[in-house]
């Protein structure tokens, strides 16, 4: 065998090397998003054209059926569209100024804590962060403190405006990180040309800063409005079954009631209103100033 | 502005506290604290539902983040070898697994398991020689795949951010100075990832054992600490609750300091 041949042998034997374990390496997160992401999502959408079958559960079938009845459900789906977008527009209005002084004026040495001080709450269950606003506006909480100064009767627990603070309170951290990451980037030295340039602050600021920053307003309003969509928990513990949202609908839909087919098509056109949003958000922020990848850490 | 995120801070914090508070309340009353007492933690640790509770929800928790943390690393090291095209299909899969809500995760595993199962069954009872065919139902191995499907994703993006700054020069050094790919793996790349992979396990073990909404749909018969917490709180607030919740919220800050320590540790410069 000549030298040639060897070499050329012995390349090929590498490239089949370096491909079988470029695929031993895929292989079980390709296997896990196929079995658990990929297929699910193919079940529901074949559920959500099938019939319920008269005990409950599927029958297939081909029908639009199921998406005709969506109406039915209305008032979650208008209590969902209400209150997710005001909620992130609520996150927003506490979130910049947060993200603006964390990024553009707290000292040094304090910004890592304080940014850690953000991200902390939002690893921590949402579960028992909500148990806690149970906790202040219910009965005993700060309606007991107002009975005491002589505000007798108020309710706070189980009110759009409880399910409003609980998201505001729940998904704040998750609106800030974006926002202080665009912050952070950006090139201070244009905040001094334009005020060089004769600028006042607040034009400077809405020029510039805001101008800048809004690849990160954007990934945050997106991001909080797809979680919103699908809350639960929330709606369930503060707004007592009296605020319904989609994530409620869904529940009943697939665990009491069991209406699959049904219960599907709403989740099919819940994972297209979040798509919606998404390429929308993606869309504003790359004609404003350029997309950004932003980290949710 | 100074004040607002003084007040912003305090917002995030103090119901948090005021829970930590009132778990060492001796009064049975949430509106009186009536002197120090770590009775309710007593109570708790003493009902066997919770304990079987918490230790099946530390179970999933770490079997979860354990395959996360392999799989997710396994594959970020594999993205880093292949095309634009097939990484450009592996991160929108992996976005979505991550931004998709925890709800429609949870019906679109528990209709496609119970479908899967549904077929599986009488295929294997019809094949099985006695009558006691082993079934395959919902429980710890369904809760711990939906929740190891986030959890991948985490880490393989936690992960693959550490191996896009890697030092490239150190690696052409190791091969240039005739280290095998193992020894380089080993000695080079390996350590300067091994902080994300921590950080990406802790995270993902925090995740699973906070999460709620996943496990709610395909947990089948059994409980983790989250169900039965929420089934107790739409029971009442009691005391018990504030205790446990003291102790997973404590539990779930150290594991996030724990892992944002790891992630600033030997943080290459960028």
């Amino acid at each position: 065998m000549s030298a040639g041949t060897g070499a050329a042998f012995s390349m090929r034997s590498n490239v089949l090397r370096h491909n079988l374990l470029t695929a031993l390496l895929l292989g079980p997160a390709t296997a896990w998003l196929v079995v658990f992401l990929v297929l699910p999502f193919v079940a529901i959408a074949v559920f959500s054209v099938g019939e319920r079958a008269p005990e409950g559960g599927y029958q297939a079938a081909f029908t639009l059926a199921q998406y005709a009845n969506l109406p039915a459900r209305a008032t979650a789906f208008w209590n969902t569209m209400v209150l997710a977008p005001a909620g992130a527009l609520a996150c927003l209005l506490v979130a910049y100024p947060v993200a603006y002084y964390l990024a553009l004026r707290a000292p040094e040495r304090w910004r890592l804590i304080l940014l850690a001080l953000v991200v902390i709450p939002f690893w921590t269950s949402l579960l028992m962060r909500t148990y806690a606003w149970m906790y202040v506006l219910g009965g005993r909480g700060i309606p007991a403190l107002l009975a005491y100064v002589g505000l007798e009767d108020v309710r706070l627990i189980n009110t759009p405006g409880a399910v409003l603070l609980g998201i505001v309170y729940g998904y704040l951290p998750l609106m800030i990180l974006p926002i202080y990451v665009s912050l952070e980037r950006l090139d201070r030295r244009l905040l001094e040309a334009s005020a060089d340039l004769g600028a006042t602050p607040i034009s400077t600021f809405l020029g510039v800063t805001l101008r800048l920053s809004l690849p990160g307003v954007m990934t945050g309003f997106s991001l909080v409005m797809i979680l919103l969509l699908g809350e639960y928990l929330i709606p369930t513990l503060l707004g007592g079954g009296k605020v319904f949202f989609i994530g409620n609908a869904l529940v009943d839909l697939f665990l009491q009631s069991r209406n699959w087919p049904f219960g599907s098509a709403i989740a099919i056109t819940l994972v297209a209103v979040s798509v919606v949003v998404l390429l929308a958000a993606n869309r504003i922020s790359t004609r404003l100033s350029g997309a950004r990848r932003v980290d949710l850490i | 502005m100074r004040a607002f995120v003084v007040a912003v801070f305090a917002f995030l914090y103090l119901p948090i506290a005021l829970v930590v508070l009132f778990s060492f309340n001796a009064g049975h009353h949430a509106s009186e604290f009536t002197g120090f007492s770590v009775q309710w933690y007593g109570k708790a640790l003493a009902n066997p539902f919770l304990v079987e509770a918490l230790k099946n929800s530390l179970f999933i928790a770490t079997t979860s983040a354990l395959l996360a943390a392999l799989c997710g690393t396994a594959a970020a090291l594999g993205l880093a070898r292949v095309g634009a095209r097939t990484r450009a299909v592996f991160d929108a899969l992996l976005g979505a697994a991550i931004v998709v809500p925890g709800v429609v995760i949870g019906i679109s595993t528990l209709v496609a398991l119970v479908q899967l199962f549904g077929v599986v069954n009488p295929f294997v009872a019809s094949l099985w020689p006695n009558n006691q065919p082993p079934r395959l139902a919902l429980g710890y191995g369904s809760i711990i795949a939906a929740h190891g499907l986030f959890s991948m994703a985490l880490v393989a993006m936690i992960v693959g951010t550490r191996l896009g700054s890697l030092d490239r020069n150190l690696v052409e050094a190791s091969s240039d100075l005739y280290a095998t790919p193992l020894t380089t793996f080993r000695s080079i790349v390996l350590p300067q990832i091994m902080p994300a992979v921590i950080a990406g396990f802790l995270l993902a073990f925090t995740f699973s054992f906070d999460d709620f909404i996943v496990a709610f749909f395909v947990a089948g018969a059994q409980t983790t600490l989250p169900i039965y917490v929420f089934a107790s709180i739409r029971r009442g607030v009691t005391p018990e609750i504030n205790a446990i919740a003291t102790i997973v919220l404590v539990a779930s800050v150290l594991l996030v300091v724990l892992a944002q320590w790891q992630l600033r540790q030997r943080k290459p410069s960028h």
